[in-house]
């Protein structure tokens, strides 16, 4: 088997990570999929076992052990809790690219993310002219949340609630922007990424009108492509790169103090993917590394750039907020006070911990595609605990979350809306 | 390989999805978290019932097809890995807690119940499930029970033996034994519930548990005592024990794991101390606050530089997070750790502590050793490359005069994590060729297929 053992060169690059693993197991307490599943191939150590076997060419079955690494939410929790400190994302991202690259892009995926992803003109325009469509075969599902469903589609996408895509995206309401620093003296990089862009432009709206409120310059240069992680996570390496670059290029010709997204995946790829998965030696992992340390999410921003405070005792509390830590935030990144503080900081708002916050939604991005019946089993967990505070609103950080738990929602009726924080915290601006 | 009609019955019996038999997952389930090769079993069969469960043993036994039950997987011994032409019966659809019974405080379990969400229900109902391994969080109580697990808690509240009231488990065969009962006390007939306690998978299956339940401590103090030289550290211990003082918990560090501790969870312990000590008494509050006081008397006496006793729950949080930290800091230094159990008796443990000093140097090897100082069970933890041939063969000898180390101190090869297939060959040092003749009389008598775990503890 020559081309086994091509593969097993490809895994080499990382096979001292791999070793790192003493297989104890105890990422099966905390791994989403596993409480659902009970099976080894659906936690780190049995993914990190079959990479094992493949990078040793004791496993003859590559197709096999893609199927199994790739029914991964990435929620990184269990390296947020692994004794040995094992970096299973990156393990699992790399090992995507080299099994990708061995077993080549399914013809779905290649149209995807080379036809589509990797052109972001080309992608806004398919998206716009799919925008007048949508409609056609879809019926309102919940009025309140405003998602709908679609039994002409259910082949393609099951009896998912959506929200559909937005009548004008936010790179139409606002093409690019380069303002100066305002009272705060600073001066901001903008990135809303896909879903703000295509699904949400209100939480890029909330965003500009926070930053102007508090006197912020914005850099938000035109023609922005995806981070790239939906492509990274199938393991196009090639698509990656290429939208990295593009995106360098954009953001390389603005000054800026810090870069900023709403959207806890974007902020975790920029800050951590970027310099970890670039082309070595190339000008995007320069820019990447560089950049990383200023990248933050917008709620971090605030609370700890521009110390905006929770309001004082005096403040009228009319309505409940309970908040979901996004993964890629929370386990990621840290950060699970800040969203917190913002919302105790919007005027009438008062925060209601849900039992499990930090537990994942269940998305996982293209893992809900994939796996739709495992993502809802997990997602309808968190559908309880929403409920179970009795609150009228659930923030979150990521709107790929927001479109998750939205559907949870709206499949049973449930009275509670989804909201991004930073429009929690807009809407209460004076 | 098994055969394509046999595969057909099990699924029969298990269902389709009840069944693995891709290379992948024969794969996954081919290993546990002992430092072992790993062995592809021919299926993976995974019963939903007790029911089941005595359907797959029977088939198992007509068709002479060996059977390694796995909870979780956590072991450390290699119980778990299969043979490669038998079957992993896997437990974990079985994870239902039958009962709480808060009057005749007794909990009734699957097999595939884990063991800290047991602890966690116990404990909302008012009432204490003490045996704590440091894989609860994972592993299964069937495991423990077969493991007979033990935990931080060992000195003053026992292991998982001294729980185990009942069990209900399918004999090779596929026959429905029971033993035990649901009262305290209980004499009927041969003690087979003590006998299941321990055997690891090579005498029955386990379908249902009944475990003893214990009204919690009312109070409790948590303590670090640091010290200039590991052997004031180790006097102190057997100095606890000789005043007839039972702490719930009395841990020991070295200076080699203070450093590495420090050096990944950065939880302010003095790394220029050779040893710390880690002790919490519990009990009605006016006996912790005699033991309290008392405690910090000895371990002053016995040259402690220094004794922090926890004024709050944050600070108790503190004590111990530097002792859940040990494994996972030492883990980080190499990529192989090799983590092991040896137990000598309690006043033996300044002499067992310096023979690990001595073998580190002898071999050098690089030994972090931490663990239960108060019940002697000592976790020397050998740090190494499992892929460097040469060093490898350091280890395995290294560990093997370990293990005679302890025997020599009148101890024993393993204190909580099991013989399995990692210890099977060193029985023979502790318990004499007849001991063995014994068991594998009575093996051979229960099990005449040997389907159950074979090679295990026993060997073949």
């Amino acid at each position: 088997m020559s081309d086994l053992n091509a593969l097993a060169k490809c895994l080499k690059d990382i096979e001292n990570q791999l070793t790192d693993c003493m297989k104890c197991g105890m990422c099966q307490a905390v791994c989403p999929v596993f409480k659902e599943t009970g099976d080894e191939g659906d936690v780190a150590r049995g993914k990190i076992f079959l990479l094992e076997r493949l990078s040793q060419e004791l496993l003859t079955d590559a197709k096999g052990a893609k199927a199994r690494i790739e029914k991964c939410l990435m929620c990184g929790t269990c390296a947020a809790n692994c004794p040995s400190g094992v970096k299973i994302l990156e393990i699992f991202l790399k090992a995507r690219a080299a099994l990708t690259e061995y077993l080549g892009l399914s013809p779905v995926k290649k149209l995807i993310f080379r036809g589509m992803l990797k052109h972001p003109e080309r992608m806004d325009t398919l998206v716009t002219a799919a925008s007048r469509f949508q409609n056609l075969g879809t019926s309102k599902a919940d009025p309140a949340l405003g998602t709908r469903c679609s039994t002409l589609l259910s082949n393609i996408i099951g009896e998912r609630h959506f929200l559909p895509l937005a009548k004008k995206p936010f790179h139409k309401i606002c093409t690019s922007l380069d303002t100066p620093a305002g009272k705060s003296g600073l001066r901001v990089a903008f990135f809303p990424g896909c879903v703000t862009d295509k699904m949400n432009p209100e939480i890029g709206e909330a965003v500009l009108r926070v930053l102007n409120h508090h006197g912020v310059g914005i850099f938000m240069p035109k023609g922005q492509a995806c981070c790239g992680i939906p492509a990274l996570a199938s393991g196009e390496q090639h698509t990656f790169n290429s939208l990295l670059s593009h995106n360098v290029d954009l953001f390389e010709a603005g000054d800026f103090d810090y870069l900023i997204t709403p959207c806890a995946t974007c902020t975790a790829t920029i800050k951590e993917i970027w310099p970890m998965m670039a082309p070595e030696n190339s000008k995007a992992r320069y820019r990447a590394g560089q950049w990383a340390e200023k990248t933050m999410d917008i709620s971090q921003f605030l609370v700890d750039v521009l110390n905006v405070a929770p309001a004082g005792a005096d403040k009228a509390a009319v309505k409940q907020v309970t908040y979901h830590d996004p993964c890629h935030l929370e386990k990621s990144l840290g950060v699970s006070r800040q969203p917190r503080q913002l919302i105790k900081a919007s005027a009438d708002c008062e925060l209601v911990e849900m039992a499990g916050a930090n537990t994942c939604c269940g998305n996982g991005g293209s893992f809900n595609l994939q796996n739709y019946s495992l993502s809802k089993s997990i997602g309808m967990k968190k559908r309880d605990s929403i409920l179970a505070t009795g609150a009228g609103v659930v923030a979150t950080s990521c709107p790929a979350c927001m479109m998750q738990i939205r559907d949870m929602l709206s499949q049973n009726h449930d009275k509670v809306t989804v909201k991004h924080v930073i429009q929690v915290y807009a809407e209460t601006l004076e | 390989m098994l055969s394509k009609s046999l595969i057909t019955e099990f699924e029969n019996i298990c269902g389709k999805n009840g069944v693995m038999t891709a290379e992948v997952d024969r794969q996954n389930y081919s290993y546990d978290a002992a430092v072992l090769d790993p062995v592809s079993p021919a299926a993976v069969v995974r019963p939903g019932s007790t029911e089941e469960i005595g359907k797959v043993l029977a088939l198992c036994n007509e068709n002479g097809v060996p059977v390694t039950v796995r909870g979780a997987g956590s072991n450390l011994s290699g119980g778990t890995i299969p043979m490669k032409e038998g079957i992993v019966l896997l437990t974990n659809r079985m994870n239902r807690i039958l009962e709480i019974n808060e009057a005749d405080m007794y909990a009734r379990v699957e097999p595939g119940v884990v063991t800290a969400a047991l602890a966690a229900e116990v404990a909302g109902k008012g009432l204490f499930y003490p045996p704590d391994p440091g894989s609860q969080a994972v592993s299964t109580i069937a495991g423990n029970v077969a493991e007979n697990a033990g935990g931080l808690r060992g000195l003053k509240y026992g292991v998982t033996k001294d729980y185990v009231m009942g069990v209900e488990f399918f004999s090779a065969q596929g026959d429905l034994v029971t033993s035990g009962a649901k009262t305290v006390k209980c004499v009927t007939g041969y003690n087979l519930a003590g006998l299941m306690t321990a055997s690891e998978g090579t005498l029955g299956v386990f379908s249902e548990i009944t475990l003893k339940l214990i009204p919690p401590p009312k109070a409790s103090k948590a303590m670090m005592a640091i010290y200039d030289t590991v052997e004031d550290a180790t006097q102190t211990v057997a100095a606890i024990i000789a005043d007839k003082i039972v702490p719930c918990t009395l841990e020991l560090m070295d200076n080699f794991t203070i450093n590495a501790v420090e050096d990944f969870a950065k939880v302010g312990l003095p790394r220029d101390a050779k040893a710390l000590l880690l002790i919490e008494v519990d009990g009605h509050p006016g006996e912790v606050a005699e033991d309290g006081a008392r405690l910090e008397e000895i371990c002053k006496k016995m040259g402690a530089r220094k004794i922090q006793v926890a004024q709050n729950e944050a600070e108790k949080e503190k004590v111990w997070e530097a002792r859940r930290a040990a494994l996972s800091a030492l883990a980080r230094l190499k990529p192989t750790l090799v983590l092991e159990d040896a137990t000598v008796p309690r006043s033996k443990i300044p002499a067992m502590v310096s023979a690990i000093e001595g073998l580190a140097k002898k071999y050098d090897l690089s030994i972090g050793t931490f663990g239960h100082a108060g019940d002697g069970n000592l976790h020397p933890t050998i740090l190494t490359d499992r892929r460097d041939t040469a060093q490898w063969h350091k280890v395995e000898q290294c560990v093997s005069d370990l293990f005679d180390a302890a025997l020599n101190l009148g101890g024993t090869l393993s204190g909580e994590h099991g013989i399995g297939i990692a210890k099977a060959g060193f029985m023979k040092n502790e318990v004499g060729q007849s001991s063995i003749d014994f068991s594998r009389t009575m093996k051979a008598a229960i099990d005449p297929n040997t389907i159950l775990n074979p090679g295990k503890i026993i060997g073949m």
